[in-house]
C-alpha cells in the first residue's frame, strides 16, 4: 500500500464532494438544522396540552382542584363547557385532548369524608400521548388528594410510594433523545458520503479511469472510506458540542470511550455505505440502497421506541444494526457515566460488523472489476 | 394543453416505469417491507419489564406486596438480597427499576401508616420510565385495596379518578402507530418516486430531448405526474389492506373518504419530489434533500409519535408546512374515530393548499430553456 497514492485519491474525493456548492451546503447545513429542530420537537414530555373541564360542582374544593390544573405547566385549559352534551364534540373535533368532569357532589362528598369521584375522558387516537396525559392528570389529582387528606384530618394509607429516577431525575426525554440524534445524524452523513461514491464514478464513466491508475482495489476503497471518516467525525464532534453546550445534556462519562465508539461506529457505517455503493450500478440504485438500510436502521435501533418492546424475532434482528450499539454507547457515556471497561459488549459487535461489511465491500468491488 | 401530446407523454412515462422495475419496487415492495418492519418494530407497550425486588426485612406484608408484582403481566421481577446487589443490576441494565422496602416497612405499615415504598427507576429512557412508574402505581393501588378489604375497613382516599379512553379503549399502540406509519411511508415513497426522475433526465441529457419537442412545460409535468400518481395509489391501497388484514386495525371511517384524502396527500408528496428534482438537477443533491425534507420530518414533526402541542412554538409553526402532519391526523381519525368532518375538512384544505403550492412552484420555475 502506497500512502502517497491514497492521499492523492482522498484529496480528489474531497474535491469531488466539496466542489459543487449545493453538495457542500447539503453536507453541513441540514445536519445542524435537524439537530436543533428534532431535539426540540422529539419530546415525550407533555406541555400545554389543551384540556377542557366540565365542572358541575359549585363548592370550594372543586375550585381548588381546578386551580391546580391552571397552575400546571402540563395543561392549558381551553374550554369550560356549561353542559355535558358538548363533551363528545370537544374530543372528537380535537379541540381538547381530554375532558375532566367534576360531578355535582364532589365538594359534598369530600366534606363528609367520603371518596369523591372525578371522571376523565381521553382521546385515544394517539394512545401514547393519551397514556402520558392520563398519568399527568393522576399526578395532579394525587397531589391534591394528599394535600386534602393532610389538611382535613383523613387517616393515612398504610404505605406510600416514594419515586426517584436515576441518571435523569426529572425524566426529561430530551436527555434521552439528543444523544440519539447524534447517532442518527452521524449515520446519515456517513452513509451519504460513502453510499454514492463508487456509483457516481461508475455513472460518470470515470470509474474505468480510476482502474487504470496504479492504485490497487484496497487503496481505492481506503481512499473512498477516509473522507467519510473525516467528515463523519467532524460533524459528530460538532453535534456533540451542540448537545452539551446548547441543550445542556450532562456529559458524565469519558471522552475516550465516546470517541472509541464513534470510530468503530463509523467503521461499520462506512462499511455498509461502501458495500451498497459497490453493489449498485447507478446513483439511483445507490440512493435506494441507502434508504432501504437507513429507514429500518432508525426504527430498529431503540432511537424512539425501546427494543425490549419488540417481538423476539425482531429483537434478534436489531443485533445486526450498528446504530443499536452506538446509541447504547452514547446514552451510557452521556447520562450514566460509562467508561471503556463497561462498554466492551458494545464495541466488539461494531468491530465485527465493520470487518464483515468491509470484506463484503471489497469482494463486491473486485467482482465488479472482472 | 393538447390531449394527444399529453397522452403520448403519459404513455412514454408509463413505459419507462414498466421497463425500469426500480419504480415498481419503490411503489409496492417498499410499503410492504416497511409496514411489516415498522408495524412489528415500533411499539410503546412495555411488557415483562425486568425489575428488582428488595425487602430488607421480609415478612408476610412484604411478600404480599411483592406477589402483586409477580402476578402482573407487565413485570418480570427478580429478588435481590440487598440494595448493593440491586443497584449493581440497575447500573448494568439488567433491571429497569428497583422496589425497595426498608427494614421498618411492616412495623410502620401496621402502625401509623404511610410506610415508604422506595421506587428507583432508570431514567435514561424517560418515557419508558414513566410508563413503568404508572404500572408500579397500579400494582400498589390494588395492594392497598386488598389490604383494606382484609382488615374490613374500606379504603378511603379523598379523590378517585375514573378514566375512559375513547376511540382506542385498550390503548393498543398499534392501532394508532400503523395509520401514522402509512403516512410516513407514503411521504417517503411519493417523494422518492419523483425526486430522482427529473434529476436523472437532466443528468442524462434526455431533458433536452423533451425540451426540443413541441410539448409545453405543463404537459411534460402532468405527463410525469399521472403515471406516478397511479403507482403511488396502488402502494397506498396495499398499505391500507395490510393495516386492516395483518395488523387488525379497525377502519371506522369510510373507504372513499380515505382514498380521497390519500389522493390529495399523494399530490403533495409527488409535487414535493418534482420540486426537489427540478431545483437540484443532480441525483446526489436531490437524494440528500429528499431524505432530509421527507422521511425524518414526517417521522418526528408530524405528530406520529411526538405530540405537536408539546413542542416549542417556533417548531409548532414549522409543523404546519409538513404535509404528513395533516395526513397523520386524518388517518388516525378515519381509522379510529370515523368520518369526523370538522377534523377531516380542516386537514384536506391544508393538504390542498400545499399541493397547489408545490405544483404551481414547479410549473413556474421550470422554463423551457437550457442554461
Amino acid at each position: 500500500m502506497d500512502w502517497y497514492r491514497v492521499q492523492a485519491l482522498v484529496v480528489k474525493e474531497f474535491l469531488a464532494l466539496l466542489r459543487n456548492k449545493a453538495s457542500r451546503m447539503v453536507l453541513i447545513g441540514p445536519p445542524v438544522i435537524q439537530l436543533i429542530v428534532f431535539s426540540y420537537a422529539a419530546t415525550f414530555n407533555l406541555h400545554n396540552v389543551p384540556i377542557a373541564i366540565y365542572n358541575e360542582d359549585a363548592g370550594a374544593a372543586a375550585r381548588q382542584l381546578i386551580a391546580r390544573f391552571q397552575g400546571s405547566p402540563y395543561f392549558s385549559i381551553e374550554r369550560m363547557p356549561k353542559s355535558g352534551r358538548r363533551i363528545r364534540d370537544i374530543i372528537s373535533d380535537k379541540k381538547a385532548l381530554l375532558v375532566l368532569r367534576i360531578g355535582p357532589r364532589f365538594s359534598r362528598d369530600l366534606a363528609l369524608h367520603r371518596t369523591a369521584r372525578v371522571e376523565v375522558l381521553v382521546d385515544g387516537r394517539n394512545s401514547n400521548t393519551a397514556l402520558i396525559a392520563l398519568s399527568d392528570v393522576n399526578a395532579v389529582i394525587q397531589a391534591f388528594s394528599v394535600h386534602w387528606a393532610g389538611t382535613h384530618g383523613w387517616r393515612a394509607t398504610p404505605a406510600i410510594l416514594v419515586t426517584r429516577a436515576w441518571f435523569n431525575p426529572n425524566l426529561r426525554s430530551r436527555w434521552f433523545i439528543v444523544p440519539g440524534v447524534v447517532g442518527l445524524l452521524t449515520l446519515v452523513v456517513a452513509l451519504l458520503v460513502t453510499g454514492l461514491s463508487v456509483a457516481r464514478e461508475r455513472e460518470a464513466g470515470t470509474f474505468d479511469q480510476l482502474l487504470v491508475t496504479p492504485l490497487g482495489p484496497w487503496e481505492i476503497l481506503l481512499g473512498k472510506a477516509l473522507p467519510g471518516f473525516l467528515i463523519g467525525s467532524l460533524e459528530a464532534t460538532l453535534i456533540i458540542v451542540v448537545a452539551i453546550l446548547w441543550f445542556r445534556v450532562p456529559f458524565m462519562g469519558s471522552v475516550l470511550a465516546l470517541y472509541l465508539g464513534l470510530f468503530l461506529f463509523l467503521l461499520a457505517a462506512i462499511g455498509v455505505g461502501l458495500a451498497i455503493s459497490s453493489a449498485s450500478a447507478t446513483q439511483q440504485q445507490g440512493l435506494l440502497g441507502v434508504f432501504l438500510f437507513l429507514v429500518p436502521a432508525v426504527i430498529l435501533s431503540g432511537f424512539a421506541t425501546p427494543i425490549a418492546n419488540m417481538p423476539l424475532p425482531v429483537q434478534y434482528l436489531t443485533y445486526l444494526n450498528p446504530l443499536r450499539y452506538f446509541l447504547i454507547i452514547l446514552r451510557g457515556v452521556f447520562l450514566e457515566g460509562d467508561g471503556i471497561a463497561i462498554l466492551w459488549a458494545q464495541y466488539l459487535p461494531l468491530v465485527a460488523i465493520g470487518l464483515v461489511t468491509m470484506t463484503i465491500a471489497t469482494w463486491l468491488f473486485r467482482r465488479r472489476l472482472t | 394543453m393538447n390531449r394527444q401530446r399529453l397522452r403520448g407523454l403519459i404513455r412514454k412515462e408509463a413505459l419507462q416505469i414498466l421497463r425500469d422495475p426500480s419504480s415498481i419496487a419503490i411503489a409496492f415492495v417498499m410499503p410492504f417491507v416497511l409496514l411489516l418492519l415498522f408495524g412489528y418494530g415500533v411499539s410503546l407497550d412495555a411488557r415483562h419489564v425486568p425489575i428488582a425486588l428488595v425487602a430488607a426485612h421480609p415478612t408476610a406484608q412484604t411478600s404480599g406486596l411483592f406477589s402483586g408484582f409477580r402476578q402482573s403481566p407487565y413485570f418480570r421481577p427478580r429478588t435481590y438480597a440487598d440494595m448493593v446487589a440491586a443497584r449493581r443490576a440497575l447500573m448494568k441494565g439488567r433491571v429497569d427499576a428497583i422496589i425497595w422496602l426498608r427494614p421498618d416497612f411492616t412495623r410502620t405499615a401496621l402502625g401509623g401508616g404511610a410506610a415508604p415504598v422506595g421506587v428507583i427507576a432508570n431514567g435514561v429512557n424517560a418515557n419508558n420510565a414513566r410508563i413503568i412508574e404508572g404500572y408500579i402505581q397500579g400494582v400498589w393501588a390494588s395492594w392497598l385495596a386488598a389490604q383494606a378489604r382484609e382488615r374490613g375497613q374500606p379504603l378511603v382516599v379523598p379523590v378517585d379518578v375514573r378514566s375512559r379512553v375513547w376511540f382506542n379503549p385498550a390503548l393498543r399502540s398499534h392501532d394508532y402507530l400503523v395509520p401514522g406509519l402509512i403516512a410516513v411511508i407514503m411521504t417517503l415513497i411519493g417523494a422518492l418516486l419523483t425526486a430522482l426522475v427529473v434529476a436523472r433526465e437532466w443528468e442524462r441529457g434526455t431533458m433536452e430531448a423533451l425540451m426540443a419537442s413541441p410539448a409545453t412545460i405543463t404537459e411534460i409535468l402532468v405527463g410525469k405526474l399521472v403515471p406516478y400518481f397511479f403507482l403511488g395509489m396502488g402502494g397506498m391501497a396495499l398499505s391500507v389492506v395490510m393495516a386492516i388484514v395483518v395488523f387488525a386495525v379497525p377502519l371506522v371511517g369510510s373507504l372513499w373518504v380515505l382514498f380521497l384524502c390519500a389522493a390529495l396527500f399523494l399530490l403533495t408528496a409527488l409535487g414535493m419530489g418534482l420540486l426537489i428534482s427540478t431545483i437540484a438537477r443532480n441525483q446526489f443533491v436531490a437524494g440528500m434533500i429528499a431524505l432530509v425534507t421527507t422521511y425524518l420530518p414526517a417521522f418526528i414533526l408530524s405528530g406520529f409519535i411526538f405530540d405537536i402541542h408539546s413542542m416549542p412554538w417556533p417548531i409548532r409553526i414549522l409543523t404546519h408546512i409538513i404535509a404528513a402532519r395533516y395526513f397523520v391526523s386524518t388517518l388516525q381519525t378515519l381509522f379510529l374515530a370515523g368520518d369526523v368532518w370538522p377534523v377531516i375538512a380542516r386537514n384536506m384544505a391544508a393538504l390542498a393548499v400545499i399541493a397547489v403550492f408545490f405544483l404551481v412552484t414547479v410549473a413556474r420555475i421550470s422554463h423551457k430553456r437550457l442554461d
